[in-house]
């Protein structure tokens, strides 16, 4: 209740600092592509799609994989081999975020330029998400890293999710006939709620992370079609920009675009709610 | 329990507004704890200074927070802090309001001088190469889009500049390192200063951002054929190559720490009373014209006496004993007239 609280209360406060920018932009703001502190022109469209589109391409790199490291541990290696792999990756969300950062300029950027992006375009450049300059930082440069990011999280309640599923519900499809993997997927038919609401929080986090996204995404504000073009998202643009804002209508602005962060936080977590609620309703 | 609940949330509620409150008006507690805050570029000299007057005077405990010069000018207007610091000076309104909002009145102290290097990575080039202040304004702003445009090969007679697209890195934070460029720019272009402007973050047309001194060090060091510009000290720090700048007089110069000071001190004539200068873009022979003051913010009025007393000893301290270490961090010392005139301006702090 306490939480419920603060959180009302925060949204409430933001909501009040940002009036000087609702009043001036108003629901323009959402839609405008300008972003321009010396002629005090903001809009947070760029901003919003960088965040959406980033963290969803994560969570599509990242659920497949999450989901084959959590059978692979649960249901196929050994228990020897389990705890080691178990302990490797979950250490992988202990890492600080700014150090997956530093990580992703300096090593895994030059990588994408010269060995990722060029055979994406060579196998893929039909689609316009693969064309145009190979910068190494950018839009799925990001993705990617906020995929390695929020994998640990996925794998590890998907792993915890197939381990509650009842013993005898498996040793009732061996006893009925079935196939190693007909079992498995009958196992992750069974555990799909919890894989999804695993999915929701790596998602939440990947909305949220900062430090590790502003270091590769480029940060141009700006809307193309290519994941390789740089852009930028809102937490990153909140962090860069706070410090130095001295205009009331640019930390105001920026107050706007943490509010709709927010907002869209809220939003995908009501829609990943509604979704598990459809889901599981015919379980 | 619904009570319980009820009070609970009011609690919460009234401390987070009651917290607000107490920032604005918050009496730095007496003891003899100095506070500042405000730009991160001159940090490490600052606490250089901070560390060696401790030693002399073990009274003097002074804390300093790198928030960035935006966030100095706003936490000295606001009172929160004993002293601020900004590398570009304050406007003339930021100055009115920080004086109405606390009675007072602000004094800039210039301390050390910056500078701003253009730096690049052109494989195959290995010498320093030329630029125009032309030839920059033209890649920042893309209408130079290639390295062998004439405007850059026309410099760089003996170097053969590759048939490449330049990939142009800018500093995506806000920062006085962006300022300390854009106002270079907006000097020796009017185009510059009317579609772009001079401030500590602008809009830039073409290229994309890095994060810190540190964020567009990594993409110039990682992308090929490309430019960016960072402070002195991380590109000698980070061994970048750096070219040299067509002044004034129209001579190609390499930033150091003598050209820095031969800017300073031949701006000397224009200071104004109040030693609020931009050096960028200076005249002299062998001066290199990306370069600034930077500045600690004191007001006038010191309420506290013992603080104020402080403040001042340490401020003829650092200005007489102290830039002797600024060599050593990679920023040049302030030229003689210039520290006589600080000195100056440190009796007018009263307390």
């Amino acid at each position: 209740m306490i939480i419920l609280a603060m959180v009302f209360y925060i949204a409430l406060e933001m909501f009040n600092d940002s009036h000087e920018s609702r009043d001036k932009f108003g629901f323009g703001f959402i839609f405008s592509s300008e972003w321009n502190p010396v002629k005090e022109d903001f809009g947070a469209l760029p901003f919003i799609y960088g965040t959406i589109v980033s963290s969803i391409v994560a969570l599509l790199i990242s659920l497949p994989v999450s989901i084959g490291v959590a059978v692979f541990l649960s249901e196929i290696v050994h228990k020897s081999v389990r705890t080691p792999i178990s302990f490797l990756i979950e250490i992988l969300a202990a890492i600080p975020s700014i150090i997956y950062g530093f990580w992703g300029i300096f090593v895994f950027a030059p990588f994408m330029r010269t060995t990722v992006q060029p055979i994406l375009e060579s196998t893929l450049g039909f689609l316009p998400f693969f064309q145009g300059n190979m910068y190494g930082t950018g839009l799925l440069t990001a993705s990617i890293i906020l995929a390695i990011m929020i994998t640990p999280i996925i794998s590890a309640i998907t792993r915890d999710v197939l381990k509650a599923i009842p013993k005898s519900q498996r040793e009732a499809a061996y006893a009925l006939g079935a196939t190693k993997w007909e079992a498995i997927k009958m196992a992750l038919l069974n555990a799909r709620s919890g894989i999804l609401g695993g999915a929701v929080l790596g998602l939440g986090r990947a909305i949220g992370e900062t430090m590790a996204v502003t270091m590769v995404i480029g940060n141009k504000a700006q809307i193309v079609a290519s994941l390789f073009e740089p852009a930028y998202s809102m937490a990153s643009v909140i962090a860069n920009e706070f410090a130095e804002a001295s205009g009331s209508l640019h930390i105001s602005a920026l107050i706007e675009v943490g509010l709709i962060l927010f907002g869209v936080t809220f939003i995908i977590n009501s829609l990943a709610r509604l979704l598990i609620y459809s889901v599981t309703r015919n379980a | 329990m619904i009570r319980i609940i009820t009070v609970l949330i009011l609690a919460v509620t009234l401390i987070s507004c009651g917290e607000k409150k107490d920032v604005s008006v918050q009496k730095p507690s007496s003891g003899g704890q100095l506070n500042g805050a405000g730009a991160t570029f001159p940090y490490p000299i600052y606490s250089k200074w901070f560390n060696e007057y401790a030693k002399i005077n073990p009274e003097a405990k002074i804390n300093y927070q790198s928030i960035g010069s935006g966030g100095g000018i706003k936490q000295i207007t606001e009172g929160t802090v004993d002293f601020g610091a900004t590398d570009s000076p304050m406007s003339n309104e930021e100055i009115e309001k920080a004086d109405t909002k606390n009675n007072n009145k602000i004094i800039h102290f210039p301390t050390v001088i910056g500078s701003v290097v253009i730096t690049y990575n052109i494989p195959g080039v290995d010498q320093s190469i030329n630029l125009s202040p032309e030839a920059i304004v033209g890649i920042y702003m893309g209408t130079v889009k290639k390295w062998n445009d004439p405007l850059i090969q026309k410099e760089n007679a003996d170097i053969k500049m590759p048939d490449k697209d330049i990939i142009v890195c800018y500093r995506t934070d806000g920062s006085g390192t962006t300022y300390v460029l854009t106002d270079y720019l907006g000097k020796v272009s009017d185009k510059w200063k009317s579609e772009i402007g001079v401030a500590k973050d602008v809009k830039f047309p073409v290229g994309q951002g890095g994060k810190g001194n540190e964020g567009v060090t990594g993409l110039v060091k990682q992308l090929d054929y490309s430019i960016g510009y960072v402070e002195l000290i991380y590109a000698l720090q980070n061994k970048l190559k750096y070219a040299n700048i067509k002044n004034k007089e129209g001579e190609y110069v390499s930033p150091s720490l003598e050209s820095l000071t031969i800017a300073a001190d031949q701006s000397l004539n224009e200071m104004p009373e109040d030693l609020r200068q931009s050096i960028t873009n200076a005249g002299g022979q062998g001066s290199y014209p990306i370069s600034s003051y930077t500045y600690l913010l004191i007001y006038e009025n010191q309420k506290d006496a013992y603080k104020g007393k402080i403040l001042k000893e340490f401020l003829v301290w650092a200005l007489n004993d102290g830039e002797k270490f600024a060599k050593d961090l990679g920023y040049a010392p302030l030229p003689p007239t210039v520290v006589a005139k600080a000195l100056e301006k440190v009796n007018k702090i009263k307390f």
